[in-house]
């Protein structure tokens, strides 16, 4: 009964989040999956964070980092949630840490720009309980505005920053941060890219440690960052960084994996993972801490090997540091600066050879296949008419972001959370009031709680006469509907308060404040113009639930199409809803797909499209 | 690295190809070998194309499948096999359900979908299995069990051992799941036995 005692062990000192082994599964079958777990990096972070003890973790969503809070929400020691942006919570894990808990803020690398201001303020001051800032970058841009390499910020702050390679190093690189945090005083940054944080392989788990609280930390002027106490603290950090530096030349988190000296490569991260994979034979130096670098473990290792070369995704970091040390290094000679790496590039970057190809160019021009926006996603409207009324449009981020492109088209900027509202001034400031009337922010909720309230409060302020569409749909979406303060949940499940716009609004002084129901084209219609040509501010706001979250049994029944009316005009097929096609001589609703929304209905000028009534919308 | 075995798995968001990686995974640590998946979460319920890699063997450092190396390409769409063959070795299997789902630009007429796409596979020095899994999934009542009758059509392909594979999609579906995804693995096992390489396309669009 090995097998049994140990599932039974297994159970009893490891908290296994995934469904537990139903009874008909053979047991040691499951055994290895209960010891050596296949995890998400992501997964592994929040495993990580509940057996270093963490009490405290916050975040806002953003791919790739947005499932590690997911994760962490299922643990009943932590008390965690999404907060409205990145910047309340890192100052949320600041006061916690203080306070006595270990805390954890996780965002991805354009949501620590958010950040900034509260990360290299604490730089100087320190921390009482460990604080550990998880940022997940995302070379290649799967889903992100820039690929801006976080590395960089730990420098900017002094702070170290560790990198794991896989879903084990991601668990244990939580708990090593937690005890550099604690042991020199420092903010950690645990450095995370798409490929370590989206990749599952097998982690061993263990139990969580009990970390008692510290005593609130009540040291005079620590945290306080006037010039007289932030002086003082800047020495401090200067010292803690030459510290941390003789940390690095002997940390475990950094390794020499000696074998050929004809070749050695420097690398971190997934990047090492490439380097293993191509270049087996090769002595390898894995930095498991990017910030600071180990200078005299780096020049022993170059020492030992023919030539050196810097295998690192995104920026030359490592290789400049290298270069300046006086230690000669080939790195972004030869491997690219732009995108994400992979087996392939690193092999070309590496000259080993060519993996012979099929010869697919009989292949090579299919139809992309765009993200796209549901059928029966209420922005599509909204974009619709703004289209219609030629509008310029400053956008935001979020699912809306799709109506920039074909054949919605009907978005001009989309730059960063929450910009929308500014921008839209800034037009405004540019080129009066005339051009005013011709422009609108377009928002969603999430986006607006994040940093839009700013914005408006600017417009009121300073006298704009803006109009604002707040797109309602009570989730944030794109990232996988995770709560907000207008979704009436917590991240935890529970119920929470729903705040609300449009009292916001009139409370900052919008006279007009509209509410459109998002799938009424001609109540939209009337309702914009009316608002780009009051010369003060107005807010528009379109409530409806995410189709993708709406109750499915609550169905409308699907349009349908006369053919004999259809003239295949293809206005109705401009609004790019994926259950409309046109590839005979007339549309086609797919009845599977349409969710009966009857937004075609009212652009259709031939009285082609109908709907058997009554719509449950 | 030759032991290495590398799966890719081409899918429209939403067909179920997370599942499918999973249940590999399952099987893997079962034959106690290093496993690596890799997805790319974000896109996936908007229509957009989702690629998992799954590579077990000895010892698997990438989780990313090397571009020429994967050993098959499972296609829950046939035009995402045509995007994801370049990541198929030579003489490697593409496993294709025959399936269309028309990407926008082809719902708007922009642009049109290819119509001699299993041909343009069979021209080149691979294996290629296709199999109409919508069909069948139809037939078991449950559209959502494409991924497993593709599972049990590799599991027959790759002389799996079936029982292993048995448990790993138990362990993979919910409690309630668990009938019908056996029922489709085993269907698509016995398929896979007599492939139809000649199939025809479904029709335009599905779900």
């Amino acid at each position: 009964m090995a097998g049994l005692a140990e599932a039974c062990l297994g159970l009893l000192t490891g908290r296994i989040l995934v469904r537990v082994a139903p009874p008909e599964v053979d047991l040691a079958f499951g055994r290895k999956i209960f010891m050596r777990k296949l995890m998400l990096g992501n997964e592994a972070i929040a495993r990580g964070a509940w057996q270093a003890g963490v009490r405290v973790a916050t975040a806002y969503p953003g791919t790739p980092s947005t499932e590690i809070t997911e994760f962490i929400a299922q643990y009943p020691e932590i008390n965690s949630e999404f907060s409205v942006n990145e910047k309340v919570a890192l100052e949320i894990g600041i006061g916690a840490c203080i306070a006595g808990a270990r805390s954890l803020v996780s965002m991805k690398h354009v949501g620590l720009n958010v950040a900034m201001d509260p990360l290299l303020s604490i730089a100087y001051p320190g921390v009482n309980a460990g604080l550990v800032v998880v940022v997940a970058d995302d070379p290649g841009q799967h889903s992100s505005q820039n690929e801006q390499d976080t590395r960089y910020f730990g420098i900017a702050g002094k702070l170290p920053v560790l990198e794991p390679a896989d879903s084990q190093e991601c668990l244990d690189f939580v708990n090593a941060a937690f005890e550099l945090s604690e042991r020199f005083d420092t903010v950690v940054i645990l450095r995370l890219t798409t490929r370590v944080a989206h990749s599952m392989s097998a982690v061993e788990t263990g139990p969580r440690r009990e970390v008692p609280l510290r005593p609130h930390d009540t040291r005079p002027g620590k945290y306080i960052v006037a010039p007289a106490f932030a002086k003082k603290r800047r020495v401090v950090a200067e010292q803690r960084l030459r510290d941390l530096e003789a940390e690095a030349e002997q940390i475990d988190l950094n390794r020499v994996e000696g074998r050929s000296k004809s070749l050695g490569i420097v690398t971190s991260g997934i990047a090492y993972q490439y380097v293993r994979e191509v270049a087996p034979d090769a002595s390898v130096f894995k930095l498991g801490m990017s910030y600071p670098l180990p200078e005299q473990r780096l020049r022993d290792f170059a020492k030992g090997c023919e030539r050196v070369m810097v295998v690192e995704e995104l920026e030359p970091i490592f290789e400049k540091q290298l270069l300046s040390w006086g230690i000669p290094v080939v790195g972004k000679q030869r491997v690219p600066i732009i995108g994400e790496l992979s087996p392939e590039i690193v092999r070309e970057a590496l000259d080993r050879g060519r993996t012979p190809r099929l010869d697919t160019s009989a292949l090579s021009d299919l139809p992309v296949r765009p993200p796209v926006l549901c059928p029966g996603c209420h922005h599509r409207g909204p974009f619709a008419v703004l289209r219609k009324l030629k509008l310029h449009v400053c956008g935001d981020i979020g699912c809306y972001t799709l109506a920039a492109f074909p054949p919605l088209s009907s978005m001009e900027t989309a730059i960063c959370m929450g910009a929308s509202i500014g921008m839209a001034f800034g037009y405004e400031k540019a080129r009066g009031a005339a051009f005013a009337k011709k422009t609108v922010a377009v928002i969603g909720d999430s986006t607006f709680w994040h940093s839009g309230i700013t914005g408006l409060v600017d417009v009121i302020y300073n006298r704009g006469i803006s109009t604002v569409i707040i797109l309602d749909n009570e989730t944030t979406a794109m990232t996988g509907h995770q709560d907000n303060p207008s979704t009436g949940k917590s991240v935890t499940g529970k119920p929470a308060p729903v705040l609300d716009f449009v009292a916001l609004a009139k409370a900052l002084g919008v006279n007009s404040v509209r509410e459109v129901d998002a799938y009424d084209m001609n109540a939209l219609e009337q309702v914009i113009r009316e608002e780009v040509a009051r010369e003060e501010p107005s807010v528009i706001v379109t409530r409806r639930a995410c189709v993708l979250k709406r109750d499915a049994s609550v169905k409308s029944p699907p349009v349908i199409v006369d053919e004999d009316n259809c003239e295949a005009c293809k206005i109705c097929v401009r609004l790019g809803c994926p259950a409309l096609s046109l590839t005979t001589s007339a549309v086609q609703i797919d009845p599977g797909l349409c969710t009966g929304c009857g937004l075609c209905i009212s652009t259709c000028p031939f009285d082609a499209l109908t709907q058997p009534s009554p719509r449950a919308l | 690295m030759d032991k290495t075995t590398n799966i890719l798995i081409a899918a429209v968001g939403g067909q179920g190809a997370l599942l499918a990686a999973r249940a590999f995974g399952s099987y893997a640590c079962e034959l106690d070998l290093k496993v690596k998946v890799s997805e790319i979460h974000g896109m996936s319920q908007r229509g957009g194309s989702v690629v998992t890699h799954v590579r077990f063997g000895a010892e698997v450092h990438s989780p990313v499948i090397e571009a020429g190396t994967a050993d098959v390409v499972m296609a829950f769409e046939l035009l995402e096999a045509a995007r994801y063959l370049p990541m198929l070795r030579i003489g490697g299997t593409l496993l294709v359900n025959t399936q269309q789902i028309a990407p926008l630009p082809v719902l708007s007429g922009a642009a049109s979908y290819p119509d001699d796409l299993l041909q343009q596979f069979e021209r080149l020095p691979i294996t290629v299995i296709a199999l109409d899994a919508l069909s069948e999934a139809e037939k078991l009542g449950n559209v959502k069990t494409v991924n497993t009758i593709l599972l049990g059509a590799y599991a027959r392909h790759s002389q799996g051992e079936v029982a292993a594979w048995h448990r790993a999609i138990a362990f993979s579906v919910r409690e309630q799941h668990r009938a019908i995804n056996l029922r489709a693995f085993d269907q698509g096992y016995v398929l896979a036995a007599s492939p139809s390489t000649h199939a025809v396309p479904t029709g335009e669009t599905g779900s």
